[in-house]
């Protein structure tokens, strides 16, 4: 393996999370639900695939319980946002901060044991091609997984009898309502749907990336994440292309920190913020785009009026 | 009648904190029938439908389905039954094309392609024209009102409840969402019918139940009586005419000019304008007529500065404005009232006096804000108070959330709020949708007056009887062209339809035959407020 082949293989691992906590959150923020709390359910889908993998030896079961921490923390955040109508912004910050600590007290015992490594999957003769063989054909399952969700949300949102609702939920809640719609079941499920993405992202941090338990191991990515939505306008296709900018982004702060590049790394980590703002300003300056994607209900909660 | 009834209300009640919405309103719809349900702004028209569409919970009362009582916790159940509604305030999606709109209200398993066609197909066939592909946001409300409408007929719902469908419509495309519901109902539906065009009440509705502050007062049968009974039975009294002198205009002042402007379409299925020319002169009204979706929103946007064009095709006062903001256009003097009442021109959430002081922060004199930063509460409060009064605008608390209003109470107030500043220059799009007789005359009256002290008033309307009673010249957009404004007395509704259709007349949506046939109709539609 070459430096341009580990190279490109580190910007894969390092984007991957960020993929599938974004893909996920995508489907939420279509809804009109902005769950703030993806850094939370990331961590605790991390924690909950290290531990299950480590008791039973077999990362699978590590990957199953990763979903569940980060679906059971997004069925706490549906309890209160669209069950009492707490307000979303909120919620969503607390569940990061308790989702940090709760991790961190769950994963005390597991502290510098090292745990059980994802297997890849080798895709006989495209893993041989030069170059990118390696980075997208010898591959674990989750990478896999990340790539056929954007293409699933893809079909769902845009192609589905469900995306339409759900792009609908998001876009006017009262219309939706007007026309028979249950506003909020369809929140609860797309929050679900969040909640496993963001656990599933977490099991790759614990499972690939690392494949040790550290406390806070998340570092920040679920926020990256969330920036990536918007960086992406709410379109999943360009969660990828942003996904893998961002994380090559990361990559280059370890090399250039690594060379003795005069960068500061504050700056690099700032980067894909800024981007995010950049696409923001871009966004907002094309109206139709802004109109036709930005879902207008974005943290609002629906209570019908009666 | 001897059959049993499709749908009957028993003392439905319906109590907004201290206001009661609905007082015992008893209703009784036969199948077959096209049943007008009448009142004045804020009488309880909306709040009763809402409640048999199961929108909003009635405090009292009971809802008999084809003989069963049912109890409608949501519209889905209202919808499971087979009642179908047009909403006042529409129920769409701005960032959706017009077909998804359509397929969400539609059971599952309809291919897109397939429903566009059938889309485009139908829609022509009621008259109300519609693009599949194009998107809300980019339409018109004239445009809107067709989707709601035929959104609302796809669904073929037993009993179909219309607020208002035809306050925004052409007389044209009014004509044939008539003879579309007489068909109907020969099928056997039922219609709920909300107007305040007694006129077409008359013609095409079977019986009315008529609603005064929440109550009912009276049953008849519309054609037995004359728009102007009707009215008073509304009101209680009788409504004053609209009054208007001749005026000569050669040497007023011109106080607003557009000069060739052009303006870009702003997507695949919006409207470009072309080289508009228009000369607003001190004390004159002129209106703009066109069939809904020729560019009049575009047109309102680049006045406006919603959208910004060559600095030198908006003239106000003398200056060029074209790049400049809104802020600037209103402190030179300017007013607009956008169309859009519910979602452009007020926040819902936010109280009347509040709304008061979106439009009007920068241009005030003296100022509505302490030191530039401090909002004056007890100004823009005194201001609500005085739309309020002026504008007879019916409220349940003094300054209540500008969404808890009735529609046509809204309408009054978004305007109220621009002509209360005297503004030298006044662009309105609609002004009387959907305001009751008394209302609109109101309204009418106020925009005359407004131009007679001096000021300029450019209205944008569909309704053409509106534009025979107040403007002094007429104009007509077409495909994003405006035609040369013309003295009324030059003007004719076969001239404004020839000129809506193209000056060739040849691919333009309105056939022009149907307009002289409906002009005796169009002219009798208005007599209500005369
Ligand atoms: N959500 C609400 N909260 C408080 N008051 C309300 C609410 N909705 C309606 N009202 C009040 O109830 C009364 C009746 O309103 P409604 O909308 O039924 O009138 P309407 O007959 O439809 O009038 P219009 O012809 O103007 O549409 C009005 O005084 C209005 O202010
Ligand atoms: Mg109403």
């Amino acid at each position: 393996m070459d430096f341009a082949d580990a190279l490109l293989v580190s910007i894969v691992t390092a984007s991957t999370p960020l993929l599938l906590a974004a893909i996920g959150e995508l489907v939420v923020e279509r809804s009109g639900v902005l769950n703030l709390g993806v850094e939370g359910m990331m961590i605790m889908g991390a924690v909950c695939a290290f531990a299950t993998s480590l008791t039973t030896g077999n990362p699978y079961l590590g990957i199953l319980a990763g979903i569940l921490g980060g679906a059971a923390m997004s069925l706490l955040f549906a309890f209160l946002t669209l069950g009492l109508v707490a307000n979303q912004y909120a919620t969503g910050l607390a569940l990061s901060l308790l989702g940090l600590g709760f991790s961190g007290m769950i994963g005390e015992n597991y502290v510098g044991t090292p745990g059980v490594k994802l297997p890849t999957l080798d895709i006989p003769v495209l893993s041989d091609l030069p170059v990118v063989g390696d980075a997208l054909f010898n591959q674990d399952i989750l990478f896999y997984i990340a790539i056929l969700l954007v293409f699933f949300v893809s079909w769902l949102l845009f192609k589905s009898r469900w995306g339409l609702i759900l792009r609908a939920v998001g876009e006017n809640h009262n219309s939706a309502h007007a026309l028979g719609y249950n506003v909020n079941r369809v929140r609860l499920y797309s929050v679900l749907f969040g909640g496993v993405c963001s656990g599933l992202s977490g099991a790759y941090l614990s499972l690939v990336y690392t494949n040790l338990w550290i406390e806070n191991m998340t570092a920040g990515r679920g926020w990256i994440a969330l920036a990536l939505v918007v960086f992406a306008s709410w379109l999943p296709w360009r969660t990828i292309a942003g996904a893998y900018l961002f994380g090559a982004v990361l990559i280059l702060q370890f090399h250039a920190q690594g060379a003795g590049w005069e960068v500061p790394s504050q700056l690099l980590s700032a980067l894909p913020y800024l981007a995010t703002i950049v696409a923001l300003v871009f966004i907002s300056r094309n109206r139709t785009v802004a109109r036709v994607n930005t879902p207008s209900c974005l943290g609002q909660s629906f209570v019908p009026d009666r | 009648m001897t059959s049993a009834p499709l749908l009957e209300a028993k003392g439905i009640t319906k109590r907004f904190g201290t206001l009661l919405a609905n007082d015992a309103v008893d209703l009784v719809v036969q199948p077959g029938e096209i049943h007008a349900l009448l009142g004045e702004n804020g009488a309880g028209k909306s709040t009763l439908v809402k409640i048999l569409y199961g929108s909003l919970e009635p405090t009292a009362g009971q809802i008999v389905w084809k003989g069963k009582e049912v109890r409608l916790k949501d519209p889905a159940e209202a919808r499971k039954l087979g009642i179908g509604m047009v909403f006042q305030h529409f129920s769409l999606f701005d960032s959706m094309t017009v077909v998804e709109n359509i397929a969400l209200a539609l059971p599952n398993g309809q291919k897109m392609a397939e429903l566009s066609r059938r889309i485009e197909q139908v829609s022509a066939e009621y008259g109300l024209p519609l693009k599949a592909n194009s998107l809300v946001a980019d339409l018109s409300v004239g445009e809107r009102q067709r989707i709601e409408i035929v959104r609302c007929l796809l669904q073929d719902p037993q009993l179909i409840i219309m607020d208002e469908p035809t306050s925004v419509l052409t007389p044209q495309e009014a004509e044939l969402l008539f003879k579309t519901l007489l068909r109907l109902a020969g099928e056997g539906r039922s219609i709920l019918y909300i107007s305040h065009r007694l006129e077409e009440v008359k013609r095409i509705c079977d019986t009315a139940t008529i609603l005064r502050h929440g109550k009912l007062v009276a049953h008849c049968t519309p054609s037995e009586e004359t728009a102007s009974s009707l009215a008073s039975l509304m009101v209680g009294s009788s409504v004053k005419s609209v009054q208007r002198d001749k005026v000569d205009f050669t040497d007023a002042p011109v106080l607003m000019r557009l000069d060739h402007l052009d303006l870009p379409a702003s997507g695949p299925f919006a409207v470009e304008l072309k080289g508009i020319s228009l000369d607003l002169k001190g004390g004159e009204v002129v209106a703009i007529a066109g069939v809904a979706g020729n560019g009049q929103s575009e047109l309102f946007d680049a006045i406006s500065g919603e959208r910004a064009t060559a600095p030198d095709a908006v003239i106000i006062d003398d200056q060029s404005v074209g790049n400049k903001s809104i802020t600037v256009r209103r402190k030179l003097g300017a007013a607009f009232v956008p169309e859009e009442r519910l979602s452009h021109a007020v926040v819902p959430s936010l109280r009347l006096s509040e709304n008061v002081l979106l439009t009007r922060h920068g241009s005030e004199e003296p100022s509505m804000m302490h030191k530039g930063v401090f909002i004056k509460r007890t100004k823009s409060g005194k201001i609500g108070q005085r739309i309020a009064e002026n504008f007879d605008i019916r409220k349940g608390e003094p300054d209540p959330h500008a969404g808890s209003l009735s529609g046509g109470n809204l309408q009054k107030f978004v305007v109220g709020r621009e002509i209360d500043r005297s503004p030298s220059v006044l662009i309105v799009s609609q002004p009387t949708w959907g305001v009751d007789a008394g209302a609109a005359a109101l309204i009418r009256q106020a925009l005359i007056d407004l131009a007679r002290e001096g000021s300029a008033v450019l209205v944008i309307s569909q309704d053409l009887d509106e534009i025979f009673e107040i403007a002094d010249r007429i104009a007509v957009i077409n495909k994003g062209t405006l035609s040369e404004a013309k003295p009324v007395e030059d003007m004719s509704l076969e001239k404004i339809g020839l000129l809506m259709g193209g000056v060739h007349g040849d691919d333009g949506s309105i056939d022009i035959p149907s307009v002289q046939s409906n002009a005796g109709a169009a002219e009798a539609g208005g007599s209500n407020a005369a």
